[in-house]
């Protein structure tokens, strides 16, 4: 896949290891958001997937990054964020992107739930080969 | 790290506020305190102010479902107060509709749903 940046975004990464980095995560998006002048409802619906995909990537992919930062397209601007991990991947997508589908002993609105509230979200995936999910959220 | 919120006590309503972003295990802290509170105390109410929270995920909302239900079997109410309206407009997207939970505006208003009748107070 095509990472989100283009030449002069350089985005910040952070370590995604133990359940107190999905704070800084946390915050670390919300000044992005705040930088780049979401409304203060894409501010914080940008924030809560990026909350979700964070513990998704910590319990689900045994650990990895989030890489954040500002972006631009089309004369828009907007924040993303991407979530990486080498764990096992996922074998059914459709399966993992339905609303209250668990494996575990969440709720199963990480996945679909962080797809309605961003902009563009996109999962790449593969038994073995670990998980990315790239979220964006536009300004509108 | 089992850092956990204080749980203050007023005749037989607990209420907690949730001043900072949690991290999870303080999450499941409270959940469990409570649980805990309501017994010790024989608690008749609880109220969460989350006033101060800027974002409401799925594992903060489970928690608040889940003390919903534990206090109804333990002959107690939960109202959560002060949820802001961009974290609500956020939750209900997120597929999170927080059915079981009572909600009110602030904490006064809690406290008022927590004095009212059981009938008509809370759903
Ligand atoms: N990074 C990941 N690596 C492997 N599996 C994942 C990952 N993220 C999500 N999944 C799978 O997708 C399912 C649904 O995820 P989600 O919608 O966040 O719900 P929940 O976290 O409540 O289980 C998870 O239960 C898990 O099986
Ligand atoms: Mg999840």
């Amino acid at each position: 896949m095509t990472a989100p940046w283009t030449a002069g975004e350089d985005p910040q990464v952070h370590p995604i290891a133990r359940s107190g980095d999905l704070v800084h995560i946390r915050q670390a998006i919300r000044t992005l958001s705040q930088e780049c002048r979401l409304s203060l409802v894409d501010q914080t619906k940008m924030i809560t997937a990026a909350s979700e995909l964070a513990r998704n990537t910590l319990i689900y992919g045994g650990g990895g990054t989030v890489s954040s930062g500002l972006v631009s397209a089309n004369g828009k601007r907007g924040v993303a964020a991407v979530f990486e991990d080498s764990g096992p991947g996922i074998a059914d997508v459709e399966q993992a992107m339905t609303d209250g589908w668990t494996s575990g002993g969440g709720l199963g609105l990480g996945l679909s739930g962080a797809r309605r509230l961003v902009d563009d979200f996109q999962l790449v995936t593969a038994p073995g080969e670990g998980t990315t999910v790239t979220i964006i959220k536009w300004v509108r | 790290m089992s850092e956990r919120l204080p749980i203050l006590r007023i005749g037989d309503i607990l209420l907690v506020s949730v001043q900072f972003d949690l991290e999870d295990q303080m999450v499941l802290n409270l959940q469990e305190d409570l649980a805990n509170e309501i017994v010790a105390k024989s608690a008749r109410g609880v109220v969460i102010d989350i006033s101060a929270l800027e974002i409401v995920d799925s594992f903060v909302g489970r928690m608040l479902a889940t003390v919903a239900a534990i206090s109804r079997v333990l002959d107690a109410r939960t109202v959560v107060v002060g949820m802001r309206p961009a974290v609500a407009i956020t939750l209900v997207e997120l597929g999170l509709s927080l059915g079981g939970v009572s909600t009110a505006l602030d904490l006064e208003k809690g406290l008022a749903k927590l004095r009212q009748p059981t009938s008509s107070a809370l759903r």
